[in-house]
């Protein structure tokens, strides 16, 4: 563990580890081809590092009240790329933060006094030692199960918790990982009900406040003069004294030049995220890292600046500080709120900044991407056939990429707020894609296809009754309001060309069909899930969650693995490259490389080496499909 | 729907133009849900920019075509607008019954259609969510002067006969629908639809006639059938 590398001593900034500089895109796609090809082998799984756990106990009192000393915050999706395709992303979204791994220990510091951190380093060392396996093999079990019990601790509110035997939860697919967590289950249970309004007497005051104080995950977005903007949960009147503990807080780290980051109190963590006039604020018991909790943040963010550019914010408030944005910013809730909701439930693709495609043979998609090309208009900046929320052909110019987090809006907006699905027709819609650039607006040609009868007509979208995974749109960005009738005639000779030459018959199959299950793309494995994240592509692939993580809170727990996972991998200063963990009821392997992340789950009896062979099974079905799995350079003019 | 109806005669088809203008969740989006699907959500969240949507109607003498502008009608999509009645022949204004501001930003979008829009444009005056008006309060859709009737739990903050002295003022269609029940709405989309004079009727994406305001005439307040409850099947035009 190099607690005293040099590097450690800088804050760390996305901007050092990255390219923020634009990368010529033709280089990019050399460089994703050069992968596509198969020539990269991955490297086999490295040899654990022997280490012990140390420092454990003495960790507790290093942080509550973070001041940071990193000026750091991420460009992010703030700032214009006319760079290049997804390649900076992923590091962006974790690298001004990496140092901060939530560990669950701290935050059994109620006391949001309890300290400063004096020594980053030393702490840093502190939470990756207490989140990383370094057991050997044959005490896997019963070390890694103290290290668990700490980091995960048996408490009500939190995701999961080590318990039950293996042999018990063998017995139902879904126990077989998780073990039951009654508390946790009726809880998360009510997470997205709506809270009762308050009445006029303030008599059901109480019982409200009790209802929102349930919640799991709450985020408030202030302006920094205190105003409330937005919250997921509560309306103004219930939150108002919490929004004055919380802006009074951060005005205090503020006057101190100190940017606060994140503080714990109770089982909730706090992490705060300051973007220019905003303040924006998490509140987890859901376990999640502290960077991820901010990755969610600046999601948001993205969501406020998408609706009204960052200029036009910046005016509002210099103009008048004391700028109420409710009212610009109103519809957008709906937007915001979906968002959260993708979060709390767990959402892979903001886990990974990354991209899901629906898988389909190399000759097809190369099928779509051409009849994409040769309609293309002159106005057209980025076509897109998007299959519930993953992608299946992207047309756009050379020199401009598509932005991860963009898309995330965009399919939150299309596929998760209903206001887009459920208005029927064809939309058109102006907003901005602030990682593409956020200073103005584009205009966004949106259709959902009947996939039964794609070139009728579509005065009426297919019922919605056809469930989400049956979605298919077709999105033709352009710079130009007036293109309209130009996208909509684009989208016409789109689809009957598509459907002339049977792409519209593929991709139906395609969306149909689901994602593979785990045996399918595994013959005999006991893995019974995984995310695979390419990093070249900034795309990923898992399994279906059916059988064992069908349900809501069956995939909560997943994902609270895949956090916890995640923060392991991105630990620093010492991440390691393989993690292996066993509790009672999963072995999980967590496994980054220069190509591809890799997090799996199976059995808690599932012995080590068996998780290497299904890792490497993985990668292999991943590199022998890569054409099929991942979109590879899309359709670029 | 109504495509299946519009086939078998070989009437003289034309295309219209029409856009929906109103202050936000007035029930835009909702009449022409109505009038297109014949559907009713009870939620309907705000929309986004603004939505595209064409649906036939059979006149006895000619089909006419709807391309509809269903636009967002909150305020930071405003300046957008002009971009969708520019050269509509045909607009909806719609106020909320029971929301008294929702007929001053009406009458502003009247306005600025009268001076930005062209010329001969048919404006269809629509208040909605005539089902939340107390059934006594007003007995019918169109005016009949029941102001002052308004009993307890009645939702309504505007009457009818307000709006229909304004409509009537600027030579406007009036109406009373619920996008909910469905009353109406086929009405205010035949009434435009008959009102549209055939000069500036042309084939498929026609330009509006520029007619000017010849057809004054033919801004009578046409009501429809006043026991003509929910749109029937193939739209009823
Ligand atoms: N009771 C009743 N409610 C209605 C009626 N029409 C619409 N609503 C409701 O009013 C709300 C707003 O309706 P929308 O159709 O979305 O309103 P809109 O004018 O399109 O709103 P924007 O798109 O934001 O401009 C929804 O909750 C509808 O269910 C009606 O006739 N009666
Ligand atoms: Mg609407």
């Amino acid at each position: 563990m190099s607690a005293s590398k040099d590097s450690e001593a800088e804050p760390l900034r996305p901007e050092d580890t990255l390219t923020d500089t634009p990368i010529a895109t033709e280089d990019q796609d050399e460089a994703i081809s050069g992968e596509a090809s198969g020539e990269i082998t991955p490297p086999p799984l490295p040899p654990r590092p022997r280490m012990t756990v140390a420092h454990r106990g003495s960790r507790s009192s290093l942080r509550s009240l973070r001041p940071s000393t990193g000026t750091g915050r991420p460009p992010l999706q703030g700032k214009a790329t006319t760079a290049l395709s997804l390649g900076d992303v992923h590091t962006l979204s974790h690298g001004a933060t990496l140092h901060e791994v939530h560990s669950s220990a701290a935050s059994r510091q109620a006391s949001a006094t309890a300290g400063y951190n004096v020594s980053r380093s030393g702490s840093d060392i502190d939470d990756t030692a207490s989140l990383r396996s370094f057991a050997p093999a044959l005490e896997v079990s019963a070390d890694l199960e103290s290290i668990l019990g700490e980091v995960i601790p048996d408490r009500e509110g939190l995701a999961w918790k080590p318990t039950a035997s293996p042999s018990d939860s063998e017995k139902r697919a879904e126990a077989a990982i998780f073990s039951d967590d009654e508390v946790f289950e009726r809880t998360f249970a009510h997470e997205f009900d709506e809270l009762e309004q308050i009445k006029e007497d303030g008599s059901n005051e109480l019982s409200v406040l009790s209802e929102w104080k349930s919640k799991l995950k709450h985020f408030l977005i202030l302006s920094s003069a205190g105003k409330p903007i937005w919250s997921r949960h509560g309306d103004d009147r219930l939150i108002t004294n919490y929004i004055g503990v919380v802006q009074t807080i951060i005005s205090f780290y503020q006057g101190a030049k100190d940017m606060l980051k994140g503080f714990t109190a109770g089982e909730s963590r706090f992490v705060v995220l300051s973007k220019g006039p905003l303040n924006l604020v998490a509140i987890s018991r859901l376990g999640e890292s502290d960077s991820q909790l901010r990755t969610q943040l600046e999601s948001l963010y993205m969501q406020i600046l998408s609706t009204l550019t960052l200029p036009s914010m910046e005016k509002m408030f210099s103009n008048r500080p004391s700028t109420d944005l409710r009212r610009p910013l109103q519809g957008t809730e709906t937007l915001l709120s979906a968002l959260a909701d993708g979060f709390t439930r767990g959402s892979p693709s903001t886990l990974l900044s990354a991209l899901e495609c629906l898988k389909m043979r190399k000759s097809h998609r190369q099928v779509v991407n051409n009849t994409l090309l040769s309609k293309r208009r002159p106005g057209l900046l980025y076509g897109l056939i998007v299959a519930s929320g993953r992608l299946v052909s992207v047309v756009r110019p050379k020199k401009h990429s598509l932005h991860p987090g963009d898309l995330h809006l965009i399919f939150n907006m299309l596929f998760e707020a209903g206001s887009v699905k459920a208005g029927g027709g064809e939309n058109w819609i102006p907003l901005c894609l602030p990682g593409f650039n956020n200073t103005g607006y584009l205009y966004m040609y949106v259709s959902f296809l009947n996939l039964d009868k794609a070139s009728k007509e579509v005065t009426e979208r297919p019922s919605t009754s056809d469930g989400p995974g049956d979605e298919v749109a077709i999105l033709l960005i352009s710079a130009d309001r007036e293109s309209f009738y130009e996208m909509r005639e684009m989208r016409n000779e789109l689809v009957e060309q598509l459907e002339k030459n049977g792409s519209i018959r593929i991709i139906r199959i395609a969306v149909k069909q689901g994602r593979s299950s785990c045996a399918d793309i595994v013959p005999g494995t006991l893995i019974k899930h995984f995310l695979y994240k390419s990093r070249g592509n900034v795309q990923f692939i898992m399994p279906s969650y059916e059988p064992h993580f069908s349900t809501l809170i069956a995939k909560r727990r997943l994902h609270t693995l895949y956090a916890h996972l995640n923060s392991t991998l991105h630990a620093r200063p010492t991440a390691p490259k393989i993690h292996h963990e066993t509790s009672t009821t999963y072995t999980a392997i967590a496994w980054s490389t220069p190509l591809f992340e890799l997090y799996a789950i199976a059995p808690s009896s599932t012995p080590r080496t068996a998780m290497a062979v299904a890792a490497n099974a993985i990668v292999t079905y991943v590199r022998r499909n890569e054409d099929r799995v991942f979109i590879i350079g899309g359709a670029v003019f | 729907m109504a495509d299946s109806t519009g086939a078998q005669a070989p009437k003289p088809s034309s295309s219209v133009k029409l856009v929906l203008l109103g202050e936000a969740a007035v029930g835009k989006s909702s009449l022409v849900m109505r009038f297109v699907n014949n559907d009713f959500q009870e939620n309907k969240e705000p929309t986004i920019g603004a939505a595209f949507l064409t649906q036939k109607c059979n006149l006895p003498t000619r089909t006419i075509k709807f391309e509809i502008w269903d636009t967002a009608g909150q305020e930071r999509f405003a300046s957008l607008a002009p971009m969708y009645y520019r050269n509509a022949q045909a607009a909806l204004v719609v106020y909320d019954i029971t929301k008294a501001s929702s007929l001053t930003k009406a009458q502003h979008w009247v306005a600025e259609l009268q001076r930005q829009a062209s010329p001969g444009i048919v404006i269809a005056l629509v208040g909605n969510k005539f089902d939340l008006a107390n059934p006594s309060s007003s007995s019918a859709a169109e005016g009949e002067g029941e102001e002052g009737e308004e009993g307890e739990g009645d939702a309504r903050k505007i009457p009818a006969a307000t709006a229909k002295a304004y409509a009537d003022e600027e030579a406007l269609l009036f109406f009373e629908t619920s996008a909910k029940t469905g009353m109406n709405v086929a009405e205010v989309f035949t009434a435009i639809a008959n009102a549209i004079p055939e000069t500036s009727l042309k084939g498929p994406r026609g330009a509006a006639g520029q007619s000017g305001r010849q057809q004054e005439e033919s801004r009578v307040n046409l009501t429809g059938p006043r026991d003509n409850v929910g749109a029937k099947e193939g739209c009823a035009c």
